[in-house]
């Protein structure tokens, strides 16, 4: 049966063929949909985890019993969870383990684009590049073979445009005789002391090397050749827009791209007069490929920064002289016509929007973190001055606290969401109380992890499975660790939000203010209640600008002869939050009947 | 059955429903026995943002995203990111687009205006320019959510596919009950 899937939704597909028995995952875009799409295979079982170094424990333990494990995390999440990958490296595996790390070139949703292959080279484990949706499935499968058959884990490399992109896949039948898992004690193997690290590290090394020899037998990597002119070396997507840009071009396309099958390399650049690599972001198989002594062309002349199009690769070649100048296609500049931007804004009814504008008015120095509320950062609320990844809210703000007068000390303020908190923000929050720093932390707790697409976390009370789970509460958390001064304020109501935030951040010890209102967009019944929508009084407007500082989409700035002009609500986007009502002096804008 | 490669583009504002259409056209062209690759960002343009979708058909499709330049078809669900995207269309393309204007963040503010004459002047750039109330053909047709339907009608107008795969691809994306009335918005478009 063929189907049209995305690469995440193919992974999982692939997964289940492969016969995966557990999945863990933190949210993260674009790698989300892989655990999302998992749950319509009964046969895994599949739940997220509070941070993507807790998934691959689960992960590894999964492995060390036996089972088939897949974990998954967007690019910057295998920072997180490269402590135990290191490690896990030396002490391989006994059900296969697969991590994908679905990378973001021109940061689409993302604070950097680091480029992941380098952990393969870095952790010495394989790592394998899907070009597409229907090699997503087959590389998932593939991956589980060459971990149990190599005892080690085995990375699967994915971009933003493979993991949403779509294509045709042919479905298959789970794979049958798996090996029962059951416990086995292997001390020696999985007991990482140093004794026993130094006997597993030569090891590894010899793994690559013969990873390497077999890479050059499989038949994902492979010569097309197409004539003797121009080879390119290629993988994952670019390998697609080599095809349409340079289709005369023979391409060495590269499903395992670490470690290289340098012999196969060597081969493909004896039978081509001109070689290139074309790979995006680092150099990373063009450095390997010039330490082995061949000569070949690439960041030359492509860019290292941002993703490669179809255009961009086409642009290099033609600057390159490869390629003739395109005869016009005929790009309609729509010059004369300046088109306002058009960037992500909180929600109408987000509760995080009187958060900022309190921030915004009290002038604190806000470290930031990653979620929703990072927009905080954009005009009008303006109220975000850091923002480095997840979980360094808290950290940073003690570490400001430390350096900068006893005045200004009082103007820092961390905010952190619920599920970013649970991730890695608590161990900020130790900090902040064993260390006794006058820090005012706030907690935006709209029980959800929204950013990503609404995912369940530890305090958002389901599991991935809709199932009704065990919820942390957040400011009891607090206590328990030590904050004596705890506080749950409802961010709809401006004054005593402000005056909540200026009273901790006045006070000399370290203080936690948590929001309990949930995200505008959770379906769930009763989680969310709509208020009565929010009218104009037209009459009444000054036009003095107030309820614009918010930066609502449902406020519209509405221009009148003869007059400043006056501020209209669509009640079709108004939620009925009430924040805008309370700015008003004038009271122009009341409850809609 | 022809073998070149059909690039279209959606676009619009993140929220509208741009990702179920340009499922319903991946499917449809997958059942009339094409191959095909669509490619969309999700993430942060989820919030409000400008969004664009593009999906590619034929006998054999590479990259999953439109070379720039060679857009065939622009499907706008919105005339300020219709005009944003006009760069990626070849010379000759045909521009179809909604009759719906959403106000950015900064239009909101007061801050900038939406720009005047957009349709004046997608007609001049592109001569096979259609401009559709999607609104009004789904009330028409019976149910105002069904506007993203009736303005696929219209684009399938261009594309040279059989209706019954249409007619497939709907009942197979659509939930049950709001087939019937999605297929009534879907020949209103067609039939404009």
């Amino acid at each position: 049966m063929k189907a049209i899937l995305s690469g995440n939704e193919a992974i999982a597909r692939g997964a289940y063929e492969a016969g995966v028995k557990v999945a863990s995952a933190y949210p993260g875009t674009p790698s989300t949909e892989i655990l999302e799409n998992i749950i319509q295979y009964k046969e895994i079982d599949a739940s997220w985890a509070p941070n993507e170094k807790v998934s691959l424990d689960v992960g590894i333990g999964a492995s060390f019993g036996g089972g088939r494990a897949l974990v998954a995390m967007k690019h910057v999440g295998v920072n997180v969870a490269a402590d135990p990958l290191f490690t896990l490296s030396y002490t391989g595996v006994n059900g296969g383990l697969v991590l994908v790390t679905a990378d973001d070139p021109e940061m689409h949703s993302s604070q950097n684009e680091q480029d992941n292959r380098n952990y393969a080279k870095f952790i010495k484990v394989p790592m394998l590049e899907p070009s597409d949706s229907r090699e997503c499935k087959e590389f998932t499968i593939l991956a589980f073979e060459i971990s149990e058959k190599f005892d080690t884990p085995v990375m699967l490399r994915t971009t933003t445009r493979i993991s949403h992109s779509k294509s045709i896949v042919e479905l298959g039948e789970p794979v049958q005789g798996l090996p029962e898992p059951k416990l086995v004690r292997n001390a020696a193997k999985l007991v990482m002391l140093p004794g026993n690290a130094r006997v597993r590290h030569p090891l590894v090394e010899e793994r690559v090397k013969k990873l390497g020899e077999f890479g050059a037998t499989l038949d994902i990597n492979r010569m097309e050749m197409r004539g003797k002119e121009i080879g390119i070396i290629t993988s994952g997507v670019p390998y697609q827009y080599v095809r349409e840009i340079l289709p005369k071009a023979s391409t060495l396309k590269l499903g395992m791209i670490y470690p290289l099958p340098m012999e196969l390399i060597r081969k493909f650049a004896s039978k081509v007069k001109k070689l290139f690599v074309v790979e995006e972001l680092d150099p990373f198989i063009e450095e390997q490929i010039k330490a082995a002594g061949i000569s070949v062309v690439g960041k030359e002349i492509l860019p290292i920064c941002g993703e490669l199009t179809p255009g961009r690769i086409r642009d290099a070649f033609i600057k390159a002289g490869v390629i003739a100048e395109l005869v016009s296609t005929g790009k309609v500049e729509s010059e004369g016509l300046p088109l306002p931007g058009r960037p992500p804004n909180m929600c109408p009814g987000c509760p995080h929007r009187g958060v900022f504008f309190a921030l915004n008015q009290l002038k604190a120095y806000v470290t930031g973190d990653i979620g929703c509320y990072t927009l905080g950062f954009m005009p009008p609320l303006s109220a975000m001055d850091t923002c480095i990844c997840m979980g360094a809210s808290i950290g940073m703000s003690l570490g400001v606290i430390k350096v900068v007068s006893d005045e200004e000390k009082k103007k820092v303020v961390a905010v952190i969401g619920d599920s970013t908190f649970l991730h890695t923000g608590i161990n900020g929050l130790m900090d902040m109380v064993y260390n006794n720093v006058p820090a005012t932390v706030i907690i935006l707790d709209n029980r959800i992890t929204a950013m990503t697409g609404r995912q369940e976390n530890p305090a958002s009370g389901f599991t991935l499975m809709d199932q009704p789970a065990n919820r942390i509460d957040i400011p009891d958390l607090c206590r328990a660790m030590g904050v004596k001064n705890v506080r749950t304020i409802d961010p709809f109501d401006l004054t005593a939000t402000k005056s909540a935030i200026r009273e901790e951040m006045n006070r000399p010890e370290p203080s936690v203010i948590v929001t309990d209102k949930p995200c505008v967009l959770v379906k769930r019944e009763g989680v969310y209640k709509r208020g009565p929508v929010l009218t104009v009084l037209e009459e009444q407007c000054t036009g003095c600008r107030a309820c614009l500082k918010i930066g609502c989409p449902a406020i519209v700035w509405k221009p009148v002869e003869g007059k400043k002009g006056i501020a209209q609500i669509d009640y079709q986007l108004c939620s009925g939050c009430d924040v805008c009502r309370q700015l008003c002096k004038f009271e122009a804008i009341e409850r809609k009947k | 059955m022809k073998a070149a490669i059909t690039n279209i583009l959606l676009v619009g504002v993140g929220g509208q429903g741009i990702l179920l259409a340009s499922e319903i056209l991946s499917e449809t062209f997958m059942l009339a026995g094409y191959d095909v690759k669509k490619s969309e960002i999700h993430g942060m343009s989820q919030r409000g943002g400008s969004v664009v979708s593009h999906v590619r058909y034929g006998s054999e499709v590479f990259s999953p995203i439109v070379p720039e330049g060679e857009g065939d078809i622009l499907f706008g669900f919105e005339l300020l990111e219709t005009c944003r995207y006009l760069s990626l269309l070849k010379k000759g393309a045909t521009v179809i687009a909604n009759d719906l204007c959403i106000p950015p963040p900064s239009v909101l503010s007061g801050k900038d205006i939406y720009p005047e004459g957009l349709t004046e002047k997608i007609g001049l750039l592109f001569p096979d320019f259609l401009l559709v109330d999607g609104l009004k053909l789904a009330n028409e047709a019976g149910n105002p959510r069904a506007a993203n339907t009736a303005l696929l009608g219209a684009v399938s107008r261009r594309l040279d596919i059989p209706e019954e795969f249409w007619m497939k691809a709907i009942e197979k994306m659509v939930p049950s009950k709001a087939v019937e009335i999605n297929r009534k918005a879907f020949l209103a478009g067609r039939n404009l």
